[in-house]
């Protein structure tokens, strides 16, 4: 198999690749493919995973604030809410997709695509769906999201006293599934199974 | 030998490599995915120069007005980025200052002069490392995104600090710039064909 890579552009052919192999630029070190054993498989647990962990962490509370008698409880969603209130709505916008609808769209794509592999069939939808993980992928912040809280934490001690919520646990649990969902998914593995429109039986 | 001077086409989307139409590759799309093709991103540099122009633009007022106003018992403070960082490094939590200070200061400005680098390099077809600036391409690609975590600070902050007159952070007309610049930076990144550097390696 012929392949450029594509960040140097240069071509290189390919043998056959065992499970957990990576093939990388002879001449600029970028990865060309690297295999992922049980791909489907893999990628369906961390997607239920994900969704379920995603819900948890955005009806619960991720910080209580506690201040003479006053209580204050926060959900990822009325900081936006707070946010687009002060008249700051593009501000709002970009924390509501970089937290909420990227990670959401990603894993509702995932789940698009995992779950009629692993029943048998190829969707005609496949390629839509992969370029779209491709392209929300650098906006989905989550992980940056939770440096913030801890920053926030940090920030707000000496002003009173914070309490972290379920949501907190079920966030970092969410952004070590999401790590995990795209380190197990092998595009080049579906890419050749929707050239060939089989799939293997095993 | 590159796909480019083999007269192949590589798509982005699922790297299947095409054969080149002695056409030209105007309005092509993949045979296999749909994703338009093109030999390198269209109009990289002008696109890349065009995001880090409008990036300095925005770094300006993201550093010199307020990002929060505190106010507490009826006293209003507004913070810059900056003061926030020196307000950490004095009060002991050193830590929180280095991680904005990084963040927020630090690593959008190293982006946009590595990409200028990397710019100035392309269009001097400089030959001089290439796989050193490739790797400088990617750090720059990997990293600009943590920037954003100032932005989440105050919407933390914002969410939960409504206390009415025993405290209340409001956002500082500099956050949209912030996030201007965050965004924009990324944009430049996502702009900038990596495959330039190579290209007057073969020329």
């Amino acid at each position: 198999m012929l392949i450029a890579c594509h960040e140097c552009d240069l071509i290189h052919r390919l043998g056959r690749l065992s499970p957990r192999d990576t093939a990388r630029c002879s001449r600029c070190g970028a990865v060309l493919v690297r295999r992922k054993p049980d791909t489907i498989e893999r990628c369906l647990a961390f997607t239920l995973a994900g969704l379920i962990l995603f819900m948890v962490a955005n009806i619960f509370p991720f910080l209580a604030f506690k201040m003479e008698f006053q209580v204050r409880q926060t959900t990822l969603l009325t900081g936006v809410v707070e946010l687009y209130r002060q008249g700051f709505g593009g501000v709002a916008a970009v924390v509501l997709i970089t937290t909420f609808l990227a990670p959401a769209v990603h894993l509702l794509a995932m789940l698009g695509l995992v779950v009629p592999i692993k029943m048998g069939f190829m969707p005609p939808w496949v390629p839509h769906i992969l370029r779209l993980v491709k392209m929300t992928l650098p906006w989905s912040m989550m992980e940056i999201f939770m440096l913030g809280i801890l920053v926030a934490l940090v920030k707000l001690t000496k002003l009173a006293r914070i309490e972290p919520g379920i949501a907190i646990f079920s966030f970092f649990g969410l952004i070590c599934v999401m790590a995990a969902l795209t380190a197990a998914l092998d595009t080049h593995w579906i890419w050749e199974k929707w050239t060939t429109r089989r799939l293997p039986t095993r | 030998m590159s796909a480019r001077l083999s007269g192949l086409l590589a798509c982005h989307t699922c790297h299947l490599l095409c054969r080149r139409p002695a056409a030209g590759s105007r309005g092509l799309s993949c045979p296999r995915c749909g994703t338009a093709l093109h030999g390198r991103k269209p109009n990289s540099i002008a696109r890349t120069w065009a995001y880090i122009i409008a990036a300095f633009i925005c770094y300006i007022p993201a550093n010199i007005l307020p990002i929060t106003y505190i106010s507490t018992m009826g006293h209003v403070q507004g913070d810059t980025i900056m003061s926030g960082v020196i307000y950490f490094l004095f009060t002991g939590t050193w830590p929180i200052a280095l991680v904005i200070f990084v963040a927020s200061v630090f690593v959008p400005l190293l982006k946009l002069i590595i990409l200028i680098y990397l710019l100035i390099s392309v269009q001097c077809r400089s030959t001089w490392r290439p796989r050193d600036r490739t790797r400088l391409y990617r750090i720059t690609e990997a990293v600009g995104r943590w920037s954003m975590v100032d932005i989440f600070v105050i919407t933390i902050l914002v969410a939960l600090v409504q206390m009415g007159n025993l405290a209340d952070i409001h956002a500082g007309p500099a956050a949209p710039f912030f996030g201007a610049v965050v965004i924009i930076t990324m944009l430049a990144a996502l702009a900038f064909d990596p495959r330039l550097i190579w290209d007057s390696e073969e020329s």
